[in-house]
């Protein structure tokens, strides 16, 4: 059991800079916190061990342990309040497109005080029928249902009113298209009390949920919603089954979800004002009932694009309380730190970077911290949710303590490789939550026999070796790349990445690619790099969009129509299919993945040639990386190799490769166009790891490793081995200013 | 889903796994783990963590999210290998009806 948890407001600071830290403890009353750099989190006995260094700071500790809830489900919330005449009747109406009646009570358009229940409320029942309650408390109202289940990834329009003079209550249900035998049209009628006073609230207006007294928000919606209208007189039965036209008289509000779809602001064209937001980031920029494929953009045809699609499992921001605030001091270099929340035998790490002081860099070489990366694979539930993830690793699934966690706690919210509770892929993920598997001494599922580190965990592999060799460097996340540019990396003689930078938004890769455009160098110790293309919010901090169009190794595929970002309005996808392939920036790029064993590399002619004799000074060879936490070998878990027809260098140099992998690697869908037998690794040769090195037109360098497990034989020996020979060798060359001769012609 | 189903040619693919069940499979073997890996969510085996590295209880898999795992009593394992040779055999077994031991 866990019973600490903790998320903070940013996730890179510079020294002097203050940070927020949220806690919420379970039975635990007190709690103390401390500062401590990470150094290496991987607690494999089998490797160099589990190592941190405390920094002497005091956090105001201890602290009193509180509860604080997470809210997941996404709705709608209008404050003003809409105008209702006295002894009113109401018209109500919304395109619906349910994805899953049936669970429960879900609510499509709401106003209703969760104490007294006066008001009304538009909902699917628990059968999933269209339904409307209308009351002014008490016994005074009532509730009215079809009793025919909608149909799920169905358009209806959904209409309901009551009529305050003869207190008839009507709902109805009519599908955009219909199908014989199909009976799912359906509109019925009770008679309640006339003059009910349901408009006598100071509750808000709620789209997709309604009020609770418990909680923000209940009985969620799961599905599209789209141009709710709100009408404050009675239209008989046939007029309420038609769309409303905005010169409808009574109209008393009309929201048209097709404006301001990368806001968190809902518009109402009324001409009230009933103006809204929204919470926990339902999904914008998704067709709407009109989509028909002309325009598969929604910045170019908002008016296709003029529904959201609520889920009962979003969450972008817990919004929880501070507990305490930690100021930097002024003097702390630069690195990946955490704050160590623990009480009893309860620990729990909130991981950042701490960025050289604004405007200098504080050391020779920078370390890429994949920020996004980590968001990207945030809470994922890829042991829990996906039975297929027992086979791809070759191995039983492991549990630990946090993912039992997880299990039991969905509400800590999903990521990239998670589907939401109706089946529909992921596009956003934010860190304003704790991030449960994004902490030194994590144990993953996709990590290979060993050690079985991912993302975070794995990079402090790398820390470890930079730590061993005694070099300085300073720590750049993903989101400084993204808000500053290349500048940030100008005074850096090289970088290096984590072992798995795979999310990219433009700004970072403009960034990367500028500061090797200017002769940096760039040393890529990982695989599947640079792969799908992600969007920041410009304004909500914290949250990254990844719609994976078109293909590539992907949890879903996004619906058709649905290609572009609703952040920024990019089109989304695999960078290759952006024309900004990792292949033209880092010489290689994503071929295969597999999670269980990984292979040595083997030297290749091009090892000898004398632009890389740098990089084997010492090294034996040929065979490279038998050994390692990561799978057991250096090239592993996933790999990357060159492909001249997506932009690789002309002269790169192809110094090492893997050669035989299980046949759980398999290729990929972008590079399998037209399957035939023999796609695994034991067979098809376009599986491998490609350790290249080229040089840039402007001096620099580019030496890149192809796998994910590469940093895991580091520590081999306490060191003393070949791949940490190679890297090391890389480092030092890449640290010297002298330039590199660029490659002939 | 695998539709393979388990003959007796695959004794040979069980003795494989057994000597080695970390290792890389042939393709027969291959074969016999997409099926036997290839079950369901809900009530698929899994070794839960009681001390990392060192000692893990067997445990299967809810049907839905929220739920928790189930622990199987007496289940534990100090050795990974020995924990992939229990669940192949009660897996074998779940498929075929026999029991691997008597069979080999
Ligand atoms: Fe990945």
């Amino acid at each position: 059991m866990i019973r600490i948890l903790g998320y903070a407001d940013r996730i890179s600071a510079a020294p002097g800079e203050c940070i927020q830290v949220k806690v919420s403890c379970e039975g635990l009353d007190q709690y103390d916190a401390d500062l401590v750099r990470v150094i290496h989190g991987d607690i494999n006995p089998s490797g160099p061990g589990y190592r941190d260094a405390p920094v002497p700071l005091d956090l105001g500790g201890p602290f009193k342990g509180r509860y604080q809830p997470i809210h997941a489900g996404s709705f709608g919330v209008v404050n003003a309040k809409p105008l209702f005449p006295a002894k009113s009747s109401l018209g109500l109406q919304a395109f619906v497109f349910p994805t899953l009646p049936g669970r429960g009570p879900q609510t499509i358009l709401s106003r209703q005080d969760p104490q007294s229940g006066i008001g009304f409320r538009l909902y699917l029942d628990p059968e999933g029928a269209a339904a409307l309650e209308v009351t002014a408390g008490g016994e005074k109202g009532g509730v009215v249902a079809t009793g025919a289940p909608l149909i799920a990834e169905r358009w209806y329009l959904i209409s309901g009113s009551y009529d305050a003079a003869s207190g008839a209550l009507t709902v109805a249900q009519k599908p955009l298209k219909s199908y014989p035998w199909v009976n799912d049209a359906d509109r019925a009628s009770r008679t309640v009390p006339v003059n009910l006073a349901f408009a006598d609230v100071g509750a808000p207006v709620m789209i997709a949920a309604r009020q609770s007294t418990d909680r923000p928000a209940t009985e969620n919606f799961n599905g599209r919603i789209e141009a709710p209208k709100i009408l404050s007189r009675f239209l008989p039965a046939e007029a309420m089954e038609s769309p409303l036209d905005m010169q409808c008289e009574g109209l008393a509000a009309a929201w048209d979800f097709s404006i301001g779809i990368p806001t968190g602001q809902i518009t109402d064209q009324s001409g009230n004002g009933l103006h809204g937001h929204l919470v926990n980031l339902p999904t914008r920029g998704v067709c709407g009932h009109a989509w028909n494929g002309d325009e598969h953009c929604w910045v170019k045809r908002p008016g296709h694009y003029a529904a959201i699609h609520f889920h009962d499992d979003d969450l972008y921001d817990c919004a929880w309380e501070t507990d305490f605030e930690v100021r930097l001091p002024d003097d702390l270099s630069s690195g990946v730190y955490a704050v160590r929340l623990h009480g009893g035998v309860e620990e729990f790490y909130i991981p950042f970077s701490v960025r050289p002081p604004r405007g200098t860099t504080t050391a020779p070489v920078a370390f890429l911290l994949p920020t996004a990366s980590y968001m990207a694979y945030a809470n994922n539930r890829i042991g829990l949710d996906v039975p297929e993830t027992e086979i791809v690793c070759g191995r039983l699934i492991q549990m630990s303590p946090i993912d039992l966690f997880m299990q039991t706690h969905p509400e800590i919210g999903l990521c990239f490789y998670d589907l939401h509770n109706d089946g529909s892929g992921v596009f956003y993920s934010s860190r304003l939550r704790p991030i449960v598997n994004m902490q030194p001494g994590h144990i993953g599922h996709l990590g290979g026999v060993g050690s079985n580190l991912w993302q975070f965990n794995a990079d402090t592999h790398i820390l470890g070796w930079l730590e061993h060799l005694d070099q300085p460097f300073d720590v750049i996340a993903d989101e400084d790349l993204e808000s500053e540019g290349s500048g940030i990396l100008e005074g850096y003689r090289a970088v290096i990445t984590g072992t798995h930078p795979e999310y990219y938004s433009v700004g970072m890769l403009d960034s990367l690619q500028s500061y090797l455009d200017d002769g940096g160098r760039l040393m890529y110790l990982g695989g599947n790099g640079f792969y799908w293309r992600v969007s920041f919010h410009p304004e909500l901090p914290g949250v990254i969009e990844c719609r994976k169009s078109e293909d590539g190794i992907r949890a879903y595929a996004p619906r058709p129509g649905e290609f572009y970002a609703s952040f920024t309005g990019e089109y989304t996808g695999l960078w290759r299919r952006n024309g900004r392939p990792p292949n033209a920036l880092a010489g290689i790029g994503m071929v295969s993945q597999g999670f269980d064993r990984s292979s040595p590399y083997v030297m290749k002619e091009a090892s000898r040639d004398p632009r890389a004799a740098f990089v084997f000074e010492g090294v034996e060879g040929p065979v490279i990386g038998d050994y390692g936490l990561s799978g057991g070998g250096a090239a592993g878990l996933e790999l990357d190799a060159t492909d001249h027809s997506l932009g690789t260098p002309p002269h790169t140099l192809v110094l090492a490769s893997s050669e035989r992998h299980s046949d759980l690697y398999l290729m990929t869908p972008e590079d399998m166009d037209d399957p035939a037998p023999g796609l695994g690794g034991s067979e098809a040769e376009i599986i491998r790891a490609e350790m290249v090195f080229f040089e840039t037109p402007g001096g620099g360098a580019v030496f890149s490793t192809g796998s994910i497990a590469w940093c895991g034989s580091l520590s081999h020996a306490n060191y003393e081995n070949d791949v940490a020979r190679i890297t090391t060798n890389v480092l030092r060359r890449f640290l010297d200013e002298k330039p590199f001769t660029p490659a002939p012609g | 889903m695998s539709r393979y189903r388990i003959t007796q040619d695959d004794l040979r693919h069980a003795a494989e796994f057994r000597a080695d069940p970390l290792g890389m499979p042939s393709p027969g073997l291959q074969r016999v783990l997409n099926l036997l890996r290839g079950g369901p969510k809900s009530g698929k085996y899994v070794l839960v963590v009681a001390e990392p590295f060192r000692r893990w209880i067997l445990g299967r898999l809810p049907a839905e999210r929220g739920q928790p795992v189930e622990l199987l009593d007496g289940m534990e394992f100090t050795d990974l290998a020995e924990a992939e040779w229990a669940v192949f055999k009660l897996r074998w077994k779940a498929h075929t009806g026999k029991d691997l031991e008597q069979e080999l």
